[in-house]
């Protein structure tokens, strides 16, 4: 009897997880149908006017999913430059040392630094070096986003890849070096190529990190609603949106905020979900 | 043999080492924004960390500013966020914990099950689910119902967010335990609730136990979620159902008011400090189990 | 005077942690166009005297290698390793073909991963030679673009003996290369050697004395890093001169 109870305990567990998952859909999707039904699905993703003016209400996502895009990217950009190395240094060249033990600490700290300090740090470090680079004048804007955002996902991307290239087997890379191969020779032909989908999965999935992240982004885009043009310009993204007007904001403004987090949240769950088959298919 | 060029080979070599300094180099400069961050918050953080800090809420925007024009150091602290903080992730993590060590479990006990494969998908899900999705949805099961922010909207987001680490971690550490582990129990006669309850946490305590401080050190940190929900508050509130503050919503605002500046180092250094002691507890526990 | 010694070991010795050898000042010669075996039980130093043949040793810090082993005259710990391993083949106790190659450019890798560049007809000629001379030609002719991993073992063990023999190395060394493979496939190779050193010099790790016994001309008999006896394989196995070999000959220890 005990054993059915506790049996059922555990059932009910992993249902409350369906149940999130179930109700985040839900009320994302309940959320967003007045926005939806308003301007209608297709027109709210296509325009890019956001106007809260009660005369002539009219809100529409693209500037944001733009934005959203071009800072993740842009980010990514950043990020593989300095991930890829990490990862081979934690995963082939120094693997299983202490110097790799020290790597992986710093990676994993500053993985642990909150978004908040992030924004911070690019508010009073990074934003005047672009001002004095003479890159814009206020110094927000997508440029300064994407690169704390870069360093934000570098650690989830290099600890990622770092295990897909320490799993390519020590029998493929001694049939190289047996037939003469420099360690950068086995590194570009052997465990780049063996490691590919796995690397490249991981990229994915830095790449959903990236989408979603919130407070540095917000603290430092420059929170306009504008369609950006250059890398300097500002704008918004769909999370800093979100998190910049959802405390003023009521009825169709609300509901048009809450449709943005349910098209973040599509985007982000289909990346994630590529991500993780590609893991999954590696393995 | 066939003949091949030697200085092709010096070529190659040189390659070779110049592409190892360059993987050297550019994983050693990530070290330096690491170093920037920490050191910027405790040089212009220290300061302000006194008895008060730990004692006295944030101070009011006149208060601080009557202060810094006297030239002195902001007075006040941010007890009623660190109050807040520990309120509404000991009960976030009251939540998550059982259902997410039970929900591991069921993943662990029925690994090939399509419920289970299920299940496992949507934790992956939430885990990437963006924090300020949880946010929105926080605020429109709970805020919205309850006709106010609280503190236990706070929670149930961060809830939300620590059990998807709770749950892959519980299963994967009950994964690693010998399959024998439980035939033994079961031999003896103990009932399955007792040899889950008895002999395959307990063996499985120091992976569950990294997992819950790694879940809780990653929502300590959170601020969009509870800009949505608990909203901050000014005062000390032990109430649940009642807006609370917390450190990273401390940090915002200060961000947010000029007269406040001073404070955001100090909250920025007490933030850090504590995720890294929760952090290196967990890393500790790992070393010590694995050895 | 010019000798048929194409390799030639002078107290090689080789520790993994300092003042504790495993392969002990092993001194011998060996004769071109010969398949000599190493054998053994295990831990006796024959797979890490092998190795260091090709320097593969390097790979992994802390092993100290001293000595010098000299292959056509030039003593290969004092050269650059890399040109050390194309004259030196290796094949692997399991077969390793590149996973992410095709079958044709497996048999290429050497060249690919050296950098050379030939022209196709040249990679043709190569190709179909060296699957020609272990008898893989004809098996997969047809699909020399499928991945080098959809072959069975014994082919694709092949197939890493057609890559190494690709370079046109002056000594092909095998590391127990049949230990992981069905008995069908394991006289095939043996059969192949046979064929092979009609123009090569081999030398083959195994533990399999029946295999050292079919296929090779001298046996070395290694025991706890040292070399015991070394001689023309008949002579080993019919008299041995240490009491050791007879030991183990007779299955008393490995």
């Amino acid at each position: 009897m005990r054993d059915k109870i506790f049996k059922i305990l555990l059932l009910l567990s992993a249902l409350i997880i369906v149940l999130i998952c179930g109700g985040m859909f839900y009320f994302l999707v309940m959320g967003s149908t007045e926005a939806f039904g308003h301007f209608g699905i297709f027109n709210f993703i296509s325009t890019a006017e956001w106007d809260p003016n009660p005369d002539n209400e009219q809100y529409g996502a693209l500037s944001f999913i733009v934005g959203t895009v071009m800072t993740s990217f842009l980010a990514l950009l950043f990020c593989i430059p300095f991930s890829l190395p990490v990862a081979l240094f934690n995963g082939e060249y120094f693997r299983g040392t202490k110097i790799a033990l020290f790597m992986s600490t710093v990676v994993n700290l500053l993985a642990g630094i909150p978004s908040v300090i992030y924004g911070l740090w690019g508010f009073y470090t990074l934003r005047p070096l672009i001002i004095s680079l003479g890159l814009s004048e206020q110094g927000f804007g997508i440029l300064t986003a994407s690169l704390v955002l870069a360093i934000m996902i570098i650690p989830y991307a290099a600890s990622l890849s770092s295990e897909f290239i320490s799993m390519v087997s020590n029998e493929l890379k001694e049939a190289a070096y047996s037939l003469g191969a420099t360690r950068f020779e086995v590194i570009k032909s052997v465990i780049f190529s063996s490691s590919a989908s796995g690397i490249f999965a991981s990229y994915i999935l830095a790449l959903g990190r990236a989408l979603g992240e919130t407070m540095a982004v917000t603290m430092l885009i420059g929170n306009t609603n504008n369609i950006p043009t250059s890398l300097t310009d500002t704008s918004n993204t769909m999370a800093s949106v979100i998190a910049n007007q959802f405390g003023e904001a009521s009825d169709l403004r609300l509901s048009s905020l809450i449709a943005i987090g349910l098209i973040l949240f599509l985007i982000t769950a289909v990346i994630n979900f590529i991500g993780k088959m590609i893991i999954k298919r590696f393995n | 043999m066939r003949v091949f060029n030697s200085s092709s080979v010096s070529w190659r070599q040189l390659k070779d080492r110049a592409f190892f300094i360059a993987v050297c180099t550019l994983s050693l400069v990530m070290a330096i924004p690491l170093v920037a961050i920490i050191g910027e918050v405790i040089q212009k953080g220290y300061k302000q960390i006194n008895l008060q800090f730990f004692t006295e809420v944030a101070p009011s925007t006149l208060d601080a500013m009557l202060a810094r024009e006297a030239g002195g150091v902001i007075p006040g602290g941010i007890v009623n966020g660190i109050i807040g903080t520990l309120l509404m992730v000991g009960a976030a993590a009251l939540i998550a914990i059982p259902v997410g060590i039970m929900g591991g479990v069921y993943l662990a006990e029925k690994p090939k099950a399509i419920f289970s494969i299920i299940v496992k998908f949507l934790t992956d899900l939430i885990q990437g689910t963006p924090s300020i999705i949880v946010g929105i949805i926080a605020y429109t099961v709970i805020v919205v119902p309850l006709g106010s922010y609280s503190a236990i909207a706070g929670s149930i987001a961060l809830s939300i967010m620590m059990l998807p680490l709770i749950v892959r971690s519980t299963e994967e550490t009950l994964k690693m335990l010998p399959t024998t582990l439980k035939e033994a129990g079961l031999a003896l006669g103990a009932s399955y609730t007792n040899v889950v309850l008895k002999v395959l946490l307990p063996s499985a305590f120091s992976g569950l136990f990294t997992g819950i401080l790694l879940a809780t050190s990653r929502v300590l940190g959170e601020t969009a979620p509870l800009m949505m929900t608990a909203l901050g508050s000014s005062t000390i509130s032990w109430n649940l159902e009642n807006p609370a503050s917390a450190v990273p919503l401390l940090i915002w605002e200060f961000y947010n008011d000029p007269n406040l500046i001073d404070l955001i180092w100090s909250s920025s250094l007490f933030l850090l400090l504590l995720i890294l002691i929760f952090n290196f507890i967990a890393k500790y526990i790992v070393e010590r189990s694995s050895k | 005077m010019k000798d048929n010694n194409i390799l030639k070991l002078k107290d090689v010795s080789i520790s993994y942690v300092p003042g504790k050898n495993a392969v002990n000042k092993v001194c011998a010669e060996i004769k071109e166009n010969s398949i000599t075996a190493i054998m053994g039980p295990s831990g006796c130093g024959k797979s890490t005297l092998l190795r260091a043949i090709n320097r593969m040793h390097e790979l992994y810090p802390d092993i100290n290698i001293s000595g010098e082993i000299i292959l056509r005259d030039q003593n290969i710990l004092k050269m650059n390793p890399i040109k050390v391993r194309r004259m030196a083949g290796m094949v692997f106790q399991r077969p390793n073909p590149f996973p992410t190659m095709s079958i044709y450019n497996n048999v290429l890798a050497g060249y690919k991963l050296n950098g050379i560049k030939l022209p196709k007809a040249e990679k043709d000629q190569i190709v179909e030679e060296c699957l020609r001379s272990v008898g893989l030609w004809d098996e997969v002719k047809e699909s020399l673009n499928k991945k080098g991993t959809f072959l069975s073992g014994g082919q694709q063990q092949r197939l890493c003996i057609a890559r190494a023999l690709a370079l046109k190395p002056d000594i092909l060394l095998m590391d127990e290369p049949t230990s992981a493979l069905d008995p069908i496939a394991t006289n095939r190779i043996e059969e192949l050697l046979l064929e092979i050193k009609k123009h090569l010099t081999i030398v083959i790790v195994t533990h399999n004395m029946s295999q050292a016994a079919r296929i090779s001309d001298y046996s070395m008999f290694m025991y706890l890093g040292e070399l015991v006896e070394y001689d023309k394989t008949e002579l080993m196995f019919t008299n041995p001169s240490d009491k050791r070999t007879e030991q183990y000959l007779n299955g008393q220890f490995g």
